[in-house]
């Protein structure tokens, strides 16, 4: 599976509804994600793709749509 | 001895204004006379603490030094090795002094802190233990001692905040806006000013310190010797000091962000209309922003981030809860070793847990949503919090215990 499903399954199962129509909107804006949610979703970008995301590297400008999500895990993948 | 307590008065403002205007023009054009900034900076602090105040002034001397050789010695440590231990060591480490100052109040230690205590420790020490759970993270990976002086002595924010971060100011402060942004930072510069005269010394100040409370206090306290403490004048005493609160702690802020501005660095607001909230957790999303954003990506996510990896607690929802009183006591604990401070950490973390089974309960099940509801909850966050205040303004320990 491409990065892309990958990221998208992931988010879809810690919010709990299909966000694949929403790739470019502000998940924090819209309260979908809290800073729970945000912690399983580095825990599961973690193992699922053997990637270093600390908390602090966690900036929410920057990690606040699926889209930027996803540039962010291909940019740590490398 | 001239002594200069940060927007204290009017004289502060224009002596600060006139000390800041070269750096103005040389921002304007496109330059940042650093050298300039850093004595301003400094004769600003050292101001702080002349004259009486000389031994806060050693204070924060000794601070620094302490603060300097941990950040530094755990750069060059991360570098080689990345024990836990070490970590927690130098990361209480930097807390001990703030914790001793802390201390000195309940157990009567004036020695204590006569010789640690500071204006605006608390703030130093977020900065600083930021920079070091960052290094531990490998977000931040060098020292720079020039970088490292002119983040944690920036002047305008050091004696009550917004609390800035290491990376965010680096980048301001190594960089010069362009003319364009300079001069709405400016404008905006001019405007918080302004606005921070109205709320700290003409609502807060004069309206509410030297008017209002005084007198609700005084009745309640008259009343409270006849009716017990549980008087009806509690209800004016939590509206006046909460809405006083909020005047004078957002005043500060506006004055420490509009100083800021004008040096050309821009420093995050603390304040985006609290009492409009919905809910709790928004409310922490919109009062002293910068300290409840530090709480929640330092203690919060790290404490959460820790639990769930080493798989301690299954259940998501447990672990969230402990989160949250965990977060707000270590908040109750900060603001000092009282009764009353504690209870108010208490206090909201217990109040984001209810708030938490709230939301989770809206989501399954189909609750009404409308205008008129979120006018109540509006008006019940509001209540909360202002009840919260109350407990926060120790007026509670006067007027029971003492």
């Amino acid at each position: 599976m491409a990065v892309k499903e990958e990221v998208v399954e992931i988010l879809n199962t810690i919010i709990g509804e299909d966000i694949s129509d929403q790739m470019d909107d502000d998940f924090f804006e819209s309260g979908l994600l809290d800073s729970m949610s945000t912690v399983e979703l580095l825990l599961d970008l973690e193992s699922k793709f053997n990637i270093q995301a600390p908390v602090s590297e966690f900036n929410r400008d920057e990690w606040n749509t699926p889209n930027k999500v996803i540039a962010k895990v291909e940019s740590l993948i490398g | 001895m001239l002594n200069l307590q940060p927007y204290a008065d009017p004289k502060y403002f224009v002596i600060l204004l006139l000390a800041l205007a070269p750096l103005a023009i040389g921002l304007y054009f496109g330059k940042r006379f650093a050298w300039y900034e850093v004595i301003v900076s400094f004769a600003f602090i050292f101001l702080m603490f002349n004259g009486k105040k000389y031994h806060e002034g050693y204070a924060i001397i000794g601070f620094m030094i302490w603060q300097w050789l941990l950040v530094w010695g755990y750069t060059l440590y991360r570098k080689k090795a990345n024990n836990t231990v070490v970590f927690y060591v130098v990361t209480l480490l930097a807390i001990l002094p703030l914790f001793l100052v802390k201390l000195s109040a309940p157990t009567h230690w004036t020695h204590v802190a006569t010789l640690l205590g500071f204006l605006g420790i608390s703030y130093l020490t977020f900065r600083s233990v930021g920079m070091i759970l960052e290094t531990r993270d490998g977000s931040i990976k060098e020292f720079n001692p020039w970088l490292f002086l002119r983040f944690m002595l920036f002047m305008p924010t050091i004696s009550s905040g917004p609390i800035d971060r290491y990376r965010r100011f680096i980048a301001d402060v190594t960089s010069v806006p362009d003319r364009d942004k300079y001069l709405k930072m400016l404008e905006k510069a001019v405007w918080y000013f302004f606005l921070g005269f109205l709320y700290n010394f003409v609502i807060s100040a004069y309206f509410f310190q030297s008017f209002v409370l005084p007198q609700v206090k005084s009745l309640a306290i008259e009343s409270a010797s006849v009716h017990g403490g549980l008087t009806w004048w509690l209800v004016p005493v939590m509206y006046a000091s909460g809405l006083n609160l909020f005047f004078n702690f957002a005043g500060y802020s506006l004055f420490a962000v509009a100083t800021s501005y004008v040096m050309g660095i821009e420093v995050p607001m603390n304040f985006n209309k609290p009492f409009l909230s919905k809910n709790l957790k928004e409310f922490w999303n919109r009062w002293h922003m910068t300290l409840s954003f530090w709480f929640r990506d330092y203690i919060f996510m790290r404490f959460v981030f820790l639990i769930m990896k080493k798989k301690w607690i299954k259940s998501r929802v447990t672990t969230s809860n402990l989160a949250y009183i965990f977060n707000m006591l270590v908040m109750g604990f900060w603001h000092g070793l009282h009764w009353y401070y504690i209870v108010y950490g208490l206090f909201h973390g217990v109040g984001l847990v209810i708030n938490d089974a709230w939301l989770r309960y809206k989501k399954k099940h189909n609750v009404p949503h409308n205008k008129f509801t979120e006018a109540l909850a509006i008006f019940i966050t509001f209540n909360v919090v202002m009840v919260s205040f109350l407990i926060f303004d120790g007026f509670l320990d006067k007027l029971w215990f003492k």
